[in-house]
């Protein structure tokens, strides 16, 4: 019975708290406003911020009481404390066992439940809206630079990118060295570049703005300079972003690929206003195919 | 180590690729630190020499079998690279404040040496700091908790330690001569690989961890064994203390996952040194088996550092809140669950790698069904805190930091298990934060508890309280507020292992997390001037009963340090908690009537002398210096088989060695019971 008074108490105590954190999360999220996966520019990184927030508040159902727990109870039975009541021999209660048993898995089936459910609607690999309607983009993680080739418009930059804004992008993905991660924070989810294989990642971008996109995944000596940006413009601008890379002198060929796979530090933004044949097949082609190759 | 790094000489045959200007003579960084160490080292020869120790030092602890003097050993080891791993952290720390710039240059390292800098802290942090802060642990202690004599391979336990230590002394020698890896401390190929890294950094890494590798299989090996076979009479697998039990769940997970790292080692050597494209870009080689099975052994490893940190924890609040432990069998199974869960969560290191998503949605819920089990531990301590009489002593600190500390770790750690939630989140300072948050706020706390709380069992003297109290606070509070700024970090897009960046928003709080490294240094000191101190004022804090913090468990039944055959007679066992029960029950320190001789294992050299033919080895394998690799390679085995033809292994230690020391224990432990005995003996022979 006493014990039943004493975690009435406790529960009592921990619902006060809960309230106190309901009201003050906002806030902090709202505080947290200009962080990047917090301040997302497209769905997919909007539905991965409201993720991270639902799995978190499902946590600190149980989390918050154990916080508490881990002060309250060695104050309260602190060995100054001669009031405390004091068991040495007590080592086992059913009731305790179950409880601690069966709270934290369903906890987990919740979560098991968001993870299965937002594993398959956020799948790198799934179209956003219409597949027919979407901007493809192939990208090359190159030392230490980023190629990207537009097969559509037939042009090919370095370092940066455009995409209109509300139009799904389909980026097919992969290396011409080592292991990368290509990744724009602001739309969400990032996936490796690996030679000899494509990956695909589908993004969008929901509000027009510049953002930041990197290399996640370590690659050499030349790794932190391996950035590029991505502008989210109207279709207008998009237009006359891609007039402005077709009216470059350069193009994409089999001479200006080698230049292109030197290492380099800090690679400038380059523009291609022609692409010659299928550059991004054959750089797939050099590494998957060559054990054919005799 | 090096920020020229990066050369490649062609072999000489006898120098292989070893020249004078792999030797960093004029790096600003390394000079120094060259330096001192050669001081140091020349210092600590002459004292040993001046002192004429070298004979004690080789017959009483270089050659010696005893496991308990091995374990000391490697957690002297594990401190000294402790220094070294954590200089690391602070030149990233360091480097990552100063270096918001555009290009390359900024900051005071260039990326050549700064990027050697980070894999050299991840690979010494986990192999040569963790690993051994957890066999040395159970080489101390387990043992003694059930009451055998010493582990059942001694001289296979000495071969490990050595082993062990000519990991350590490849990864501080690339230091000084050539780099270590630059490749981020897993070494992912293409990246480590023959063509994009021809230098020698990665041989390094790959022979430290082979060699060392093979002698934690080793001590695996043994101490499965050893808990399997060499428990007191009475001991049932049920009445085992926790720290046993995960214990024993740490060494079957190493028995199983090593091999994994050797094989994958040893392809990506084969890849490196005779062309094979087991992972390579091109011929047919696939970088992701090498991703699948590095992580196959890696993700168990982590339950190998934590397992043990976890029977800390256990022994230290039964022991601090004057109480059984609460759902003793519940949390011998939720470890059981843990061991198990272990092997089939290894996906959730690379989530992004491509995997379907069901795939991903697999391995994601896996790890989460682990923290279930982990959870329940956590329940499991605080329901042992709950109607006890909490005593805050060092150890008790450390154990409540790291409740709250694992706490925050665990949430952290179920957010990156979700693949969607991942796919943001995964190689940014999010998860930097999130495995510190649990390596150092779970396994390390968990070593700090244990060392205070067993050090005086290793020594016979006290660590001073209310420095490690002290220290508690300061690695408390430092890891905080180095690691809170990189959740934000990472959750404001800054991914890992950054040289330079050009985002300012960042700058301010790197600034928070260098200084966070500063306090947790300020706690490092605390801890080596708290281990000064207590040597220097030992003879005031001895503890002569053996039984320093009225513990419940068999090690505290003998004498502190424990004679080398640590019980002069088997211990028969009644209960979980032997010593309490034996206490309890009037028991406590019988005296025998009389003691009979006792088999032991001889010391050996065989352990330190192949080692060094292995660090030869290791060394020419390194520098292609092929001649020298193969004396190396004879040597091991020829010293092993000369080894094996010796007789002369073992001896009885007889009654007259025995009888004075555990007189000198039980004069303090037990007088009356003493003076009753030798009153009945002296009647007896008059």
């Amino acid at each position: 019975m006493q014990e039943l008074v004493e975690f009435m108490r406790i529960y009592q105590m921990i619902k006060n708290v809960l309230k106190c954190i309901l009201v003050l999360l906002p806030t902090l999220f709202l505080s947290g406003c200009n962080l990047a996966l917090f301040d997302p520019k497209g769905p997919v990184a909007e539905e991965a911020k409201s993720l991270i927030i639902i799995s978190v508040a499902l946590m600190l159902i149980i989390i918050i009481p154990v916080l508490m727990m881990i002060v309250y109870f060695p104050y309260k039975y602190r060995k100054g404390n001669k009031n405390a009541e004091y068991k040495p021999n007590w080592e086992h209660s059913t009731k305790i066992e179950i409880v601690v048993w069966t709270v934290p898995t369903l906890i987990v089936i919740a979560l098991s439940y968001v993870t299965y459910v937002t594993s398959h609607s956020l799948d790198p690999r799934k179209p956003l809206g219409d597949a027919d309607n979407q901007l493809v983009i192939q990208v090359v993680a190159m030392d230490w630079k980023w190629l990207f080739i537009y097969p559509e418009q037939g042009i090919a930059t370095v370092n940066e990118i455009s995409i209109p804004v509300d139009r799904p992008v389909e980026f097919r993905i992969t290396s011409d060295t080592v292991m990368n991660s290509f990744f724009i924070p602001r739309l969400g989810s990032q996936i490796y570049a690996m030679a000899g294989m494509e990956n695909r990642l589908h993004l969008m971008a929901s509000e027009p703005g510049t953002f930041r996109g990197v290399s996640a995944n370590y690659s050499g000596f030349g790794f932190s300079g391996m950035k590029f940006k991505v502008h989210a413009t109207d279709q207008q601008g998009f237009d006359a972003w891609v007039a402005k890379v077709k009216a470059s002198p350069k193009i994409l060929d089999s001479e200006t690929l080698p230049q292109l796979q030197q290492k380099t530090k800090d690679h400038p933004v380059e523009y291609f206003s022609t692409v010659d044949g299928q550059q991004f097949e054959q750089l797939i082609e050099k590494y998957s195919g060559a054990q054919n190759v005799e | 180590m090096s920020s020229k790094a990066t050369i490649v000489t062609e072999p000489d045959i006898i120098f292989g690729k070893l020249t004078l200007d792999v030797i960093p003579f004029t790096d600003p960084v390394i000079l120094p630190v060259m330096i001192a160490c050669m001081l140091g080292g020349i210092g600590l020869f002459a004292l040993i020499t001046k002192m004429g120790k070298w004979g004690y030092l080789w017959n009483e602890w270089l050659t010696s079998v005893d496991h308990k003097r091995i374990g000391v050993m490697y957690i002297i080891v594990a401190i000294v690279m402790l220094v070294r791993g954590f200089s690391d952290a602070l030149m990233m720390r360091a480097q990552q404040a100063f270096a918001t710039a555009d290009e390359v240059g900024a900051g005071f390292l260039p990326p050549e040496h700064y990027d050697q800098i980070f894999t050299a802290h991840g690979t010494i942090m986990i192999f040569f700091v963790a690993m051994p802060l957890v066999i040395g642990l159970m080489n101390v202690v387990v043992p003694l908790q059930i009451g055998a004599r010493d582990v059942a391979f001694p001289f296979l336990n000495s071969l490990s330690f050595w082993l062990f230590v000519v990991g350590a002394l490849l990864v501080n020698i690339s230091l000084f001569v050539g780099e270590f890896a630059a490749t981020g401390w897993l070494a992912y190929p293409p990246l480590s690989g023959i063509e994009y890294s021809p230098w020698v950094g990665v041989d390094y890494w790959l022979w430290a961890l082979q060699i060392s590798g093979i002698g934690t299989l080793l001590t695996g090996v043994n101490f499965f064994v050893t808990i399997m076979k060499m428990r007191a009479p009475g001991m049932r697998l049920m009445q085992m203390p926790v720290f046993t039990w995960t214990s024993l769940c740490a060494n079957i997970l190493i028995v199983i996952s090593f091999p994994i790292l050797t094989v994958t080692i040893t392809l990506l050597t084969l890849d490196r040194y005779i062309g094979t494209h087991f992972f390579t870009n091109d011929l047919g080689g696939n970088q992701m088996m090498y991703v699948n099975l590095i992580w196959a052994w890696g993700h168990p490893e982590v339950y190998i550092l934590i397992l043990p940190a976890f029977g800390v924890f256990s022994e230290v609040t039964a022991t601090f809140s004057r109480k059984r432990l609460f759902g003793y069998t519940s949390l011998i199974w939720a470890t059981l669950v843990i061991m198990v869960l272990s092997f089939v969560v290894w996906l959730h290191h690379f989530f992004t790698m491509g995997s379907g998503a069901s795939v991903n949605a697999f391995f994601g819920i896996a790890t989460m069904i682990i923290s279930v089990p982990t959870g329940v531990k956590i329940f499991n301590w605080l329901f042992t805190m709950y109607k006890g009489r909490v005593e805050f002593s060092a150890s008790m600190w450390w154990t409540i930091s790291f409740l709250f500390t694992f706490t925050i770790g665990g949430m952290t750690g179920v957010m990156l298990a979700i693949p969607a939630a991942d796919f943001v989140l995964h190689n940014s300072l999010f998860l930097i934060a999130h495995f510190h948050n649990v390596i150092i706020g779970g396994a390390v706390f968990g070593y700090f508890a244990g060392l205070t709380y067993w050090f005086p069992k290793a020594t016979g003297f006290m660590l001073d309280e209310k420095l490690g109290k002290i220290s508690c606070a300061l690695w408390t509070v430092g890891f905080f507020v180095a690691f809170m700024p990189l959740y934000i970090l990472g959750f404001n897009g800054m991914t890992r292992r950054l040289n330079y960046y050009d985002n300012p928003e960042w700058t301010m709080l790197l600034w928070v997390a260098a200084f966070g490294a500063i306090i947790v240094l300020a706690g490092i000191t605390v801890q080596l001037w708290m281990g000064y101190v207590s040597i220097r004022d030992r003879d005031q804090n001895r503890d002569l009963t053996g039984d320093p913090w009225n513990g419940r468990t068999l090690e505290w039944a003998t004498s502190s340090p424990p004679p080398f055959y640590n019980f002069a007679k088997m211990p028969k066992i009644h209960d979980r908690d032997e010593h309490q029960y034996k206490k309890d029950h009037g028991m406590a320190y019988e005296v025998p009537e009389n003691y009979t001789p006792i088999h032991m294992p001889k010391n050996t050299w065989c352990g330190i002398v192949m080692s060094g033919f292995a660090l030869m080895m290791g060394f020419a394998m390194v520098w292609h210096i092929w001649w020298m690799a193969i004396v190396g390679f004879v040597g091991i085995f020829a010293s092993l088989i000369i080894y094996s033809f010796e007789r002369d292994k073992d001896y009885y230690v007889q009654v007259d060695v025995i009888e004075p020391l555990e007189e000198a224990h039980l004069v303090h432990a037990n007088p009356t019971g003493l003076r009753a005995m030798q009153d009945k003996k002296s009647s007896l022979e008059a």
